[in-house]
């Protein structure tokens, strides 16, 4: 595989997001610029004077990356330069939360960029808090479990059927469990006209708190549990769908996690995790996730 | 060719001249007029260039941001609420040595809510990196534009510029006014070259994150970039006059100040009422002259302390405050003095906030009292001149 | 080494830190083992696992020891070693 994403980079030992990177830049290739927001992404790939990029990039402020690509679109169109790809990549808080406006902005004004979302559930960059992307139930350092608290009470925010709402016409989810299938998604976001949407599981060793070597299974468990359906909207449409063969129940993905310790400890846990339980199950009916 | 025309539409036709690549913009009255005529001049074939409508100030400023670090000539304008929503833009942009242009529509900040003109907004964002300058008039607006651009621009300075022209008074007047004639912009303005752009074939990272060991030095390189800045302007307003044969100083301009006792300080519209009011009180007899301020930033510290050497009072009139302290051009020019020699009584008046027109009576009235204090007579060195004390 | 104006930096330059200073546990690969499905140079984080004559091996200039390629080799094939240092 081509690597545009160098060795070097001062991502944590065990990092999903840099493997991400990588594969998106593989599918992507060298004709390919990236503009990032703030968070881990920047701030590991580019301590001055270096840089793990390979192609170009631009970082300006954490939730105007959208913006700053709709710009990079219109000037490169400008200058007749119609065949570069344009990417964001940046994490959920800076996607969920801060960017909303930004992102509702460029989708809505239809630019040729897609956006990449490395889901990893809270803002790991400050210190795991809670962002809107943060799942029913975890533990963060912002919602934090104790004797009055289970963790996060509300569910995850579904971005991905947000950007169908803006009328994306390339929307899909992806884990960097299954490499195939992500450069493949960012292979047809990138053949697909105007703007796209792609959201990447992407676990953090530190606020997720697992053991090392266990990143790529524990997203592979995410979508094994149907807590991470892999699926596809195109121009509206649910597209395709990954199936899973054998569903695993959510206790297997949740125990090997400290965000989720809690749950096996307190009380009330058995009772949160029929709640989480529920919430992949809703997922195997709304996608059809097991035949 | 002389025109009875609107301000921002004068200021639109302006900025097409300057031919840029991409404009980007967000509705703000009393800005709107700039951006509907801009996009008019797209609809009507005369401006080829990428117009972004977009979701928010910040979106606009943000889009310029990507835009320039690809080599795009870049325009926006703004005021106000609007202004401060781009706040962490403009600190990002003038960071990033990105030369893009804005007209500021100054307005009032609220709360309360008031759409009216003072220029509170701009002169709060005088630390964020950009130049400013200030327009008297319509005619010194559109004439900023392409001088903005060609200080923005130039290799040694690459630094944002921001045009302010006072809302409602200069934006919506109609007045004669020279539109610029393309040919002579264009020899003026050389087209936009940047030695570093994001391309693919030359694969950069722009905006890495800097630590404690260096960033000192990123924000000192921007000082003193403000700083060598000053002779640009200077130049910029002199290249102008060659061609257009328009002059209206360079970082600042004086009008009866050689022998002027009582020296008025100030920036913006309100120097055309202070003009008639020195023409009628220089035929009483009264020694009063005028400093105008065009560049606010980089601060015009040196010229100021030549030209007021020899005034016996300084009475500086402003549209800002600073909640907590004296306004903000009057401190600035306080400091710019207390290291020299001069010691003459320096007098601050804040008026014409939230759209208060400041009159004639205003404007006698302020002569008076720094006159009082030229004379030994004590006074508050800081006051609201216009200031309705029945109300409180 | 002068500041350049906007802080823009090469590209690739991180790779003058070897981030293999960092590492605890180092992976050894037994070469007998592998079936060359490259998923330890897919998976790898320091994109630092390449194909060197033919057989995959983590450039330990790079390499932090994750061991991300040891749990993720579907034949074993990595082992994670104590690394004396």
């Amino acid at each position: 595989m081509q690597n545009l994403f160098a060795p070097g980079h001062r991502a944590c030992a065990g990092c999903a997001m840099p493997t991400t990177v990588k594969l998106i830049l593989d599918a992507a290739g060298p004709n390919t610029v990236v503009a990032s927001p703030t968070g881990c992404l920047e701030v590991v790939s580019t301590p001055y004077p270096e840089s793990a990029w390979m192609v170009p990039w631009v970082h300006s402020l954490f939730e105007n990356a959208s913006a700053v690509a709709s710009g990079i679109e219109v000037a490169l169109k400008r200058f007749g330069k119609t065949d570069i790809n344009i990417l964001v990549i940046g994490g959920d808080g800076s996607t969920l939360d801060i960017g909303m406006g930004c992102i509702s902005g460029m989708f809505d004004r239809g630019h040729n960029v897609k956006y990449i979302c490395y889901d990893n559930e809270a803002y790991m960059n400050t210190g795991v808090q809670r962002s809107s992307s943060t799942p029913y139930g975890t533990s963060t350092s912002t919602t934090p479990s104790g004797k009055a608290s289970f963790g996060n009470p509300r569910p995850k925010k579904d971005m991905p059927a947000i950007a169908v709402a803006h009328k994306v016409p390339y929307v899909a989810t992806a884990s960097v469990a299954y490499p195939v299938d992500l450069r493949n998604k960012v292979k047809k976001a990138i053949a697909t006209p105007g703007p796209a949407y792609l959201q990447v599981n992407a676990p953090c060793i530190t606020g997720w708190n697992f053991e090392a070597g266990n990143t790529v299974e524990l997203s592979r468990l995410s979508v094994e549990t149907c807590l991470w359906p892999l699926y596809e909207y195109i121009n509206g449409e649910l597209a395709s769908v990954k199936k899973i063969r054998s569903k695993k129940p959510v206790e297997e993905y949740l125990k090997v996690q400290g965000r989720y310790r809690h749950l096996f400890k307190s009380p009330d846990g058995a009772e949160l995790i029929r709640k989480i339980q529920a919430i992949a199950d809703a997922n195997v009916k709304k996608f059809g996730l097991v035949d | 060719m002389m025109k009875v025309i609107e301000g921002s539409h004068a200021v639109a036709h302006a900025v097409m001249c300057c031919r840029p690549d991409v404009i980007s913009a967000y509705p703000i009255t009393p800005q709107t007029h700039i951006v509907e005529h801009l996009s008019q001049l797209v609809a009507d074939g005369k401006l080829n260039t990428e117009f972004l409508t977009v979701d928010s100030e910040f979106s606009a400023l943000s889009s310029l941001v990507g835009a320039s670090v690809v080599g795009a000539r870049c325009y926006s304008s703004t005021t106000s609420q609007g202004l401060a929503l781009m706040w962490e833009v403009l600190y990002n942009s003038s960071g990033l040595r990105l030369p893009l242009v804005m007209t500021v529509a100054n307005r009032a900040l609220g709360a309360p809510l008031n759409i009216w003109n003072d220029q509170q907004d701009s002169v709060g964002a005088r630390d964020s990196g950009w130049i400013q300058l200030y327009a008297e008039n319509v005619q010194e607006a559109v004439d900023m534009t392409p001088q903005a651009y060609k200080i923005a621009e130039d290799p040694d300075i690459l630094l944002p510029v921001m045009v302010c022209m006072d809302g409602f008074i200069l934006t919506h007047v109609y007045e004669p006014v020279y539109l610029l004639e393309q040919d002579k912009v264009d020899s003026y303005l050389p087209p936009y070259r940047p030695a570093v752009v994001l391309d693919t074939a030359n694969p950069k990272t722009f905006g890495a994150f800097v630590d404690p060991s260096k960033f000192t030095e990123y924000r000192y390189m921007q000082w003193d970039a403000q700083i060598r800045a000053k002779q640009k302007i200077v130049d910029a307003a002199l290249d102008f006059q060659k061609i257009f044969g328009r002059y209206y100083g360079g970082l600042i301009d004086t009008y009866h100040a050689e022998d002027a006792e009582i020296m008025i300080v100030t920036m913006g519209s309100v120097i055309g009422t202070i003009r008639d009011c020195i023409d009628s009180m220089r035929a009483e007899g009264i020694k009063v002259g005028l400093t105008k301020i065009r560049s606010y930033r980089p601060f015009p510290a040196e010229a100021l302390q030549k030209a007021l050497k020899d005034a016996s009072v300084i009475a500086v009139i402003e549209k800002d405050t600073t909640v907590g302290n004296q306004s903000a051009l009057l401190t600035d020019l306080k400091a710019a003095l207390y290291n020299s020699k001069l010691r003459m009584p320096v007098l601050g008046f804040t008026a014409g906030l939230g759209g208060r027109d400041i009159t004639v009576t205003d404007i006698r009235k302020m002569v008076e009292i720094s006159s009082r204090a030229k004379d030994g007579v004590a006074e508050s060195d800081y006051q609201f001149l216009d200031l309705k004390k029945e109300l409180l | 080494m002068k500041l350049t104006i906007g802080a823009v930096v090469e590209p690739g330059s991180t790779m003058v830190t070897k981030t293999g200073a960092w590492r605890t546990f180092a992976p050894v690969v037994d070469h007998k083992k592998c079936i060359k499905c490259s998923l330890c140079e897919i998976y790898c984080p320091e994109a630092c696992i390449h194909q060197v004559e033919g057989l995959f091996v983590p450039d330990l200039d790079y390499c932090k020891g994750c061991g991300i390629c040891s749990h993720e080799c579907p034949r074993k094939a990595i082992t994670m070693i104590l690394e004396e240092k």
